[in-house]
């Protein structure tokens, strides 16, 4: 494992590269389900301005 | 069988579709992507000259190859957007600007790590390496050029023409190696004549292709669709197609 892990003295090259690429795509992914949560909380508010709980009202006043 | 591509011209019969695809494809890029990673980091031999730096290449030309391909489909939009003035061709341009950015980032990132150890610098003003950095700032400035413009139909075609002019850097990048005696090397995956590598290499290389293309596809369909409900909504059609109890 270690051996894996080393890289052959490569280490942290490979495993910068990786994990910046890794942190790349997670960082896409995560803004891209909070536009997406975005946009459908703001189209079930102008379907239903009932306000459901305080953090909708919050939403809600913030617009 | 006849598929009436044109029924997919609009956002109201696209939106759907785009859904389940974005789910498919998400589900075969994360198989691809674990396979990839195996060969990548265990199955394929440590390179005669290189050692394990080398390793880096798997993400290293995917990217590379992605951030190019996605800035020539996103010129294709533009240009179907200002040719046919269809909304959809122009929502598609958008949602591939930022991918296209966070490809062209990971290929220069993955590119200045396994440099230091192959070439001896993180970066140099290398013909490829800086025409790859200019089409990240194409994809910046497409992003901020919208961001910009209020009007949304006068943003779609500020974009498309800024989209357009731009595509002169690609085929800069694809042949810089060729035209420049630069510091970055030929290709090592070709099309015609005998493979310079490995079977497990190539294999590895391959497989991640697959997954930058299937993740691609995945999260521009899903943010298209998010694109499509900010741009239509009020338009009256979107409260009847999409469930809004289960919708995230």
């Amino acid at each position: 494992m270690s051996e894996f892990l080393a890289m052959g003295g490569y280490a942290w090259y490979v495993w910068m590269a990786y994990g910046g690429a890794a942190v790349a795509i997670a960082v896409e992914i995560a803004s891209l389900r909070a536009r997406r949560r975005r946009v459908f909380d703001e189209l079930r508010m102008s379907v239903d301005p009932t306000p459901r709980s305080p953090s909708m009202q919050g939403a809600r006043s913030q617009r | 069988m006849l598929i009436n591509w044109f029924r997919f011209s609009s956002p109201v019969s696209f939106y759907p579709v785009a859904g389940s695809w974005s789910y498919a494809f998400g589900a075969i890029a994360a198989l691809l992507a674990g396979a990839g990673l195996v060969v990548a980091l265990y199955i394929a031999p440590t390179d005669a000259t290189q050692g394990d730096a080398y390793r880096i290449i798997f993400i290293h030309v995917p990217a590379a190859w992605m951030a190019m391909l996605i800035y020539l489909v996103m010129a294709g939009w533009s240009a179907a957007a200002l040719g046919f003035n269809t909304r959809l061709s122009a929502m598609m341009a958008q949602a591939l600007a930022p991918t296209g950015a966070l490809m062209a980032a990971i290929a220069l990132w993955t590119g200045a790590f396994w440099g230091r150890p192959t070439w001896g610098t993180y970066w140099a003003w290398d013909a490829r390496m800086t025409s790859t950095l200019i089409l990240l700032f194409l994809y910046l400035g497409i992003v901020a050029l919208r961001a910009a413009i209020e009007d949304p139909r006068r943003a779609d075609r500020a974009c498309a023409v800024l989209s357009l002019v731009g595509a002169v850097n690609v085929p800069i990048i694809y042949f810089s190696v060729q035209w420049w005696n630069t510091l970055h090397q030929g290709s090592s995956v070709s099309l015609t004549g005998a493979p310079k590598m490995a079977m497990a290499m190539l294999a590895g290389i391959l497989i991640m292709t697959g997954a930058a293309w299937c993740y691609t596809i995945a999260v521009v369909l899903a943010r298209v669709q998010a694109i499509i409900v900010e741009r239509e909504r009020g338009a009256g059609w979107l409260e009847s197609l999409i469930d809004l109890r289960t919708a995230r």
